[in-house]
């Protein structure tokens, strides 16, 4: 495996989106695996801002500190990523902002040869040619793609870019035929056939495969993206995709649109879920289902509104007042993403349960090589039933689920309230009733455990030590471990985390060391094993400065761990 | 349709005698029968309060959710179902206290519900506080030396934002009431029905005296498509102006301009996933 990771860094405003969505675009045009993730400040112009782009020739998904090539676009680029940066590293770009020069620094003026090329607004496609050239990537491919991506343009402005990432081009070709760079990497059909997704994509085409053709939501980063695939995907698939005026307002929407027969979600962040912690639990008593994208960021309160954190696990497993069955999907694979929140909308019909499904910053906005997704056994049921005459919307039944009846369809009345109510719906202070209809209620997490996704075991079966993670840090754990080579650790990966799997205390048993590797502070995760198997995990290993686990900080962590003797 | 059509079998109402909820009621299912909408297309949202419990007592579709909410979900249910009649009632609290911010937004969206508030000018449920409405000087437990605030003006706010029907009735006046609330459904668009009504329990301020002598019907030859003559009435303190007050007919109902309804005119709950358009979405995403 060889893989190159470029970084390049410089204020928001200056394009780096612009770069990393052509860059990986054309990278995976071209036969490499690719992964990118991006870190920014909360502003619209200005700070610092960064973008990871790994180049492999196997899949690679996860974020490394190490930086093969530093592109810094400003004065203040070097300062922010030097963290990341070795004596290895390659620095390209205007000589101002290399700071300190060696062997491996290049100066190379983007925004003159921008300007050659006919204006310095050109200067980010320079940047994309100029790596282009140095991973000997076709020209057409690059020529081509850059047709596409300014299409809307006039004709001038699209020779100019083409023009600009010829110059760029040039120079990383000949930055290669001088030796002074080596980047051969062998390339892939396989990668060729692949789909090119962010985290906010898998989770919006999972919504859609599963039926979803309702959301309503009010915008907060990192969610938002979700609301906006499906808004501009209303006309093709049929969805009503509303902004409403506040999180609180989403929630009721949502719920007032699946009660009719939609299929409805929301999609926020830990904020927003506050505002919507008495929805949650509306849902809870009127048993009708409502899907959540819980896209984590760091609080408490608004935090650090663009960066990442695992901080929400146990306040999602607890928000809204009352008791009432729930269910958690994390998923950290890209096929998970996916797939998971298709069948958050299925459980949610099935069992009549809000499913929140929890993904965050760091998720959301990388952009993964997915193996193409297979529909041809994609099924949806209808959950729902037509009514008659007789129809009680909360008929007492044996496994807890009452035939869900939906207005308008049917003889029957469908009344639902989030009063504590009788059979048919209607407010009841039967005290000898409520014990019954809160048994119905919590009957149906029996049958939601028989369906639930359990943890998947990488690694050695006969462990001494296990890793355990759950969503987000999936790539990065698996790469460590990967690195780390040693047979007698093994990784247990939760992509639901609620209601946690019943065998969790027998794998935890079976370990003689345990690690939970979670990005929180308070090892939420680790609570929960406790909570629900009695085990207290071994170690923990945390992360809450607002960034992800780099591979390399887990594998340090580990070997530390490794090396200390007992538990 | 017979009134009978919408009675309960047996209810045990928790209104106090002589409330002002019994005559909405009954009017209630007076206009929803001559407008022949038939209990099973009818859908009754509510929040939380007495006026909310509305719903409880007459057969309906049901939606009763959470203080203030009411108009969300409404608005939601008629989105994805056009073909229900869709009613949010509650009272001045949960509609102009909690939820306003929703009644903002909802008339700012415009689906084609009915919005009718019962309008006492005091909480009912949790014992006699000030309601948004209620007037300056009117003593509760909790303001003791009278109200202090300025009173909530629902028919302004609403003028002011060009919702597309706008009306006041008082519930002892149930022939005027019952005329208004079946314009207010048949009008397609949001329509306000502010309905004072007197609270026995807990408001003596405004009693059936009080209604009677601060109350008058805007004339024949009101002209109901003139807002600037129409938020001057709802500016009227002296004696509160009853009728329709506005009405906006260039105004289309929210769920008329969804695109998702553009190539597809059924309810959302007889739709299914298209695979093959999911197919080429996701084969898209090869670059």
């Amino acid at each position: 495996m060889k893989d190159i990771s470029i970084v390049i860094c410089g204020e928001a405003g200056q394009g780096i989106q612009t770069v990393e969505k052509i860059l990986t675009s054309i990278l995976k045009l071209s036969g490499y695996y690719i992964f990118s993730t991006t870190e920014f400040m909360s502003r619209i112009r200005g700070g610092s801002n960064s973008t990871l782009i790994r180049i492999s020739d196997v899949p690679v998904n996860s974020f490394v500190e190490k930086t093969d090539i530093l592109i810094p676009l400003d004065s203040k680029a070097f300062d922010h990523v030097k963290w990341r940066t070795d004596k290895d590293t390659i620095l390209l770009g205007r000589e101002e902002f290399i700071q300190k020069k060696s062997k491996r620094t290049f100066e190379v003026k983007f925004t003159e040869l921008a300007k050659e090329a006919g204006s310095k607004l050109y200067a980010n496609t320079v940047t994309v040619g100029l790596i282009a050239g140095m991973l000997s990537i076709d020209f057409p491919i690059l020529e081509k793609f850059i047709r596409g991506f300014f299409k809307k343009k006039d004709e001038k402005i699209i020779n100019g870019n083409i023009e600009a990432g010829r110059k760029g081009y040039e120079i990383g070709e000949r930055l290669v035929k001088e030796n002074k760079i080596d980047f051969k990497l062998k390339r892939s059909e396989k990668a060729k056939d692949h789909l090119l997704l962010s985290g906010t994509d898998l989770i919006s085409m999972g919504a859609i495969g599963g039926g979803c053709n309702f959301i309503s939501s009010y915008p907060m980063s990192p969610s938002t993206g979700v609301l906006t695939f499906l808004s501009r995907q209303q006309e093709e698939f049929g969805i009503i995709a509303e902004q409403a005026e506040s999180e609180i307002s989403a929630i009721n929407m949502a719920l007032g649109a699946t009660y009719a027969g939609a299929r409805g979600m929301v999609t926020t962040s830990g904020g927003g879920l506050a505002l919507m912690s008495e929805g949650l639990s509306l849902a809870g008593i009127l048993e009708t289902p409502v899907v959540i994208h819980l896209g984590m960021r760091p609080g408490p309160a608004t935090g650090l509104p663009t960066r990442s954190e695992q901080g929400d696990l146990l306040f999602a497993l607890f928000a809204g007042h009352g008791e009432f069955p729930r269910i958690i999907f994390a998923p950290g694979k890209t096929e998970d993403i996916f797939e998971l929140t298709r069948k958050a909308f299925e459980m949610a019909d099935k069992f009549q349960v809000p499913v929140i499904i929890m993904t965050d910053q760091y998720l959301l906005d990388s952009s993964f090589l997915v193996p193409l997704i297979d529909i041809s056994k994609l099924k949806n049921k209808k959950y729902f039933v037509k009514t008659n005459k007789n129809y009680k919307r909360y008929k007492l039944t044996k496994d807890g689920i009452s035939p869900r009846g939906i207005p308008g369809y049917g003889g029957g009345l469908v009344v639902v309230d989030s009063d504590e109510h009788d059979e048919e719906g209607h407010i009841t202070e039967d005290l000898d009733f409520r014990t019954k209809i809160v048994d119905k209620r919590l009957r149906k997490m029996d049958l939601i455990r028989k369906e639930m996704e359990p943890p998947e075991l990488i690694g050695n079966k006969n462990y001494k030590m296990l890793v355990i993670g759950w969503g987000s840090t999936y790539y990065g754990i698996k790469e460590a471990l990967e690195r780390l080579e040693d047979s007698k650790t093994a990784f247990l990966y939760y992509k639901q985390v609620y209601p946690l799997y019943p065998d969790t205390g027998k794998y935890l048993a079976k370990a003689e060391k345990t690690v939970v590797i979670e990005n929180n502070a308070t090892g939420q995760f680790a609570k929960l094993l406790k909570m629900e198997t009695g085990i207290q995990a071994d170690n923990s290993i945390l992360k809450y400065n607002g960034l992800p686990f780099s591979v390399e900080k887990i594998v340090k962590e580990l070997k530390a761990i490794m090396k200390q003797g007992g538990k | 349709m017979d009134t009978k059509i919408y009675d309960m079998d047996k209810i045990d109402i928790a209104w106090c005698p002589g409330c002002g909820n019994f005559g909405i009621l009954k009017v209630l299912k007076e206009a929803l029968s001559e407008l022949d909408i038939s209990p099973e297309r009818l859908v009754i949202v509510s929040g939380i309060g007495q006026a909310a419990k509305t719903p409880h007592y007459l057969r309906a579709n049901v939606f009763n959710g959470l203080h203030g909410r009411a108009l969300p979900p409404a608005t939601a249910i008629k989105a994805v179902n056009r073909n229900l009649v869709v009613i949010a009632e509650g009272g001045d609290g949960d509609m102009y206290g909690e939820g306003g911010n929703h009644f903002i937004h909802t008339i700012r969206r415009n689906p084609d519900i009915t919005n009718i508030v019962h309008n006492n000018m005091v909480y009912g449920l949790t014992k006699g506080q000030a309601s948004p409405t209620s007037q300056q000087g009117f003593k509760t437990p909790v303001q003791v030396n009278g109200v202090i605030l300025e009173p909530f003006n629902p028919l302004a706010v609403a003028i002011g934002l060009g919702a597309s029907f706008v009306s006041r009735a008082y519930s002892d006046d149930m022939k005027e009431t019952k005329e208004i609330i079946k314009k207010a459904i048949k009008h397609k668009g949001y329509a306000l029905v502010d309905l004072l009504h007197p609270c026995v329990t807990f408001n003596r301020m405004n009693d059936r005296k009080w209604f009677k002598e601060h109350t008058y019907y805007l004339g024949k030859d009101y002209d109901l498509t003139n807002r600037d003559e129409a938020f001057k009435r709802a500016t009227e303190t002296d004696k509160l102006p009853l009728g329709v007050f506005y009405i906006n007919k260039s105004a289309m109902p929210f769920e008329k301009k969804l695109i998702a309804y553009k190539n597809n005119k059924k309810p959302m709950y007889e739709r299914e996933v298209n695979l093959k358009k999911l197919k080429n979405l996701i084969a898209s995403k090869k670059g």
